[in-house]
């Protein structure tokens, strides 16, 4: 479905300097330096999937995403979507594609919705029927239909965003980008957007393309994480790979019967104790959760357990580590 | 053109939210040429005539070409407000739908509210008609409408072109009024009264004279030589646009290679 191969591309940015002086010489010469947005990016796939895109600010994803989606030509390399070069036959491209920026709207203010989504029918040329039918299952499985007649000014947030996506699937596009859909929503709202997401990808098989910082919606959402930083490619897997590798460690904290005496405990390390409260660190590689356990009730009397296993935001900070981005 | 006129209807509901501004804006928009047409009253009220033209004929050069400017900022004003969406990225959003980008920048704004101008210079160009001591003829009153349309083009090109820097520069070009805002001011007067350089400039480069000056010598039957070249010099003025779209094209190449 998405072939990308070698992807590159370099920005020429001007060189900013400090102070008057240079501002002023800024104005009659300018220095340029090169930045490799994207270094040799290569991924494969497949339709139907659902893809987080993710990476520190400035990390080259959204370089990515714009030329996948047709906006900017790479220097080098080669991206074939559904057997289109997106950069080439522009117009013939994006009829198969949908786009959302997250921060950027895509419907006409002072407008009804409705509104927004006839001009969108006639700019993509969507027949009658189709239209009908996608409206009809958009405005259900987004539970569009109070506010279908409002201005989109009138919205809140995750109104609008819930429009927004209505608006990039009207003329059922084979592939979606979303760019951070999740931004600046709360937290019914981003559910909301989240299972819907997953709807259309199971109902309609529309491969999906997510780029986020919030990794709720990647865990909620995506079966496969690629990571970039500095415009290189650094990890391409799934969810469960990146826990066997990074999340080894569970947290467990124990509340006891007041203990004066500092806990040991084989295969644990103690992040922090009191006399009634501890919270230990398992690496379940060198110690089995059990036998900590039973090594406790030997020590203490317990009182209550919570086992925790790393939040995948952890394990993400963690990856950023590794690759010093 | 059907995709034209709905982003038409949909921009126009738009502007209808915000009546009153609208209407301001509108009453504005035809009272301000009013104060230039009286300049040009009492400047003719004392010198009676401009190198041979009468008041009556300047006022008809005057109004087509403040109709041109007119509807030409009505209906391309997406391009006069380019810059915006440049810099906000807007035209990212152009460039993922399947249209091509001229149709959806020209739907992207029209500016109703310069119906009050286009009200103004009508008035204007009824009265100065009724005066004129021309026997009016099918082929001048085509020739005059041609005049309001290829002077429509000409200031749309100048648009695109001033569009088409803000790909390198982002920021709009103040520098470009020159030649809108410029020509306007110069062509609603026949050019002969300026000296031969700018005459030139206006004829050759940005044809505005093309659209006013020459064809008004075929209306007013003043023509030296063949009517038939001065009656369709407008077409001049259409031709002008195609240069313009050209070098939009390569705009649009640099955007997207550089993307900035």
């Amino acid at each position: 479905m998405i072939t990308i191969k070698g992807l590159s591309k370099t920005f020429h940015v001007a060189k900013r300097s400090s102070g008057m002086k240079e501002a002023v010489k800024a104005l009659f010469h300018r220095e340029y330096t090169a930045v490799e947005a994207l270094k040799d990016i290569s991924f494969t796939i497949n339709p139907g999937e659902i893809v987080g895109y993710i990476g520190p600010n400035g990390a080259g994803k959204s370089t990515t995403i714009k030329v996948m989606s047709g906006i900017l030509v790479p220097d080098g390399g080669i991206c074939s979507i559904m057997g289109f070069t997106p950069w080439q036959n522009r117009v013939a491209y994006v009829k198969h594609i949908g786009v959302v920026f997250g921060q950027r709207s895509q419907l006409w203010w002072d407008v009804p919705v409705i509104d927004s989504f006839e001009l969108l029918r006639d700019i993509y040329d969507v027949p009658e029927q189709e239209y009908r039918s996608n409206l009809a299952l958009l405005t259900e499985t987004l539970d569009l239909k109070d506010i279908i007649q409002t201005p989109v000014r009138q919205l809140s947030l995750g109104q609008r965003m819930r429009c927004e996506i209505a608006a990039s699937l009207l003329h059922s596009p084979s592939v979606l980008f979303l760019d951070e859909p999740t931004i600046g929503l709360d937290a019914v709202s981003k559910i909301a957007v989240r299972r819907f997401i997953r709807t259309i990808n199971e109902e309609k098989g529309v491969t999906v393309i997510l780029t986020t910082h919030d990794m709720n919606d990647i865990e909620a959402l995506a079966q496969r994480i690629i990571l970039i930083g500095k415009g290189r490619l650094l990890f391409d897997g799934s969810l469960d790979a990146i826990r066997s590798r990074f999340g080894t460690h569970k947290t467990l904290t124990i509340v006891y019967r007041n203990q004066p005496e500092p806990l040991q405990i084989a295969g644990a390390v103690v992040e922090s104790w009191s006399p009634e409260r501890a919270v230990l660190r398992v690496d379940t590689e060198q110690a089995v959760i059990s036998d900590v356990l039973i090594d406790l009730s030997k020590q203490v009397e317990l009182l209550d357990v919570a086992i925790d296993t790393q939040p995948i935001e952890d394990l993400i900070v963690q990856l950023y580590k590794e690759h010093q981005i | 053109m059907r995709l034209y006129w709905k982003y038409v209807v949909i921009l126009f509901k738009s502007q209808m939210q915000y009546r009153a501004s609208f209407w301001l804006l509108a009453l504005g928009q035809f009272l301000v040429p009013f104060s230039v047409f009286a300049g040009l009253y009492f400047l003719f009220e004392r010198f009676e005539q401009i190198e041979g033209w009468q008041f009556h004929e300047v006022a008809l050069c005057f109004a087509v070409i403040h109709m041109s400017f007119s509807l030409s900022e009505c209906f391309a004003r997406g391009f006069d407000n380019f810059s915006g969406m440049v810099a906000n990225a807007e035209f990212d959003r152009v460039l993922v739908r399947p249209r091509g980008t001229i149709i959806q920048v020209l739907g992207s704004k029209f500016e109703f509210t310069r119906a009050g101008r286009l009200v103004q210079s009508l008035l204007v160009l009824a009265w100065a008609v009724s005066r004129l001591p021309v026997e009016w003829t099918l082929l001048k009153a085509v020739t005059l409408m041609l005049m309001v349309i290829s002077g429509t083009f000409i200031f749309t090109g100048i648009f695109i072109l001033a569009a088409t820097l803000c790909f390198w520069t982002v920021q709009g070009l103040e520098i470009v009024n020159i030649f809108t805002d410029g020509g306007r001011q110069m062509a609603q007067y026949p050019l002969q009264i300026y000296r031969k350089w700018v005459t030139r400039f206006f004829t050759f480069i940005i044809p505005f004279g093309c659209v006013n000056y020459l064809p008004l010598l075929y209306i007013l039957d003043k023509a030296p030589g063949n009517e038939w070249l001065y009656m369709l010099a407008p077409l001049a003025g259409i031709v002008f646009i195609l240069p313009c779209l050209f070098v939009w094209r390569i705009g649009v190449r640099h955007y997207r290679s550089t993307g900035s």
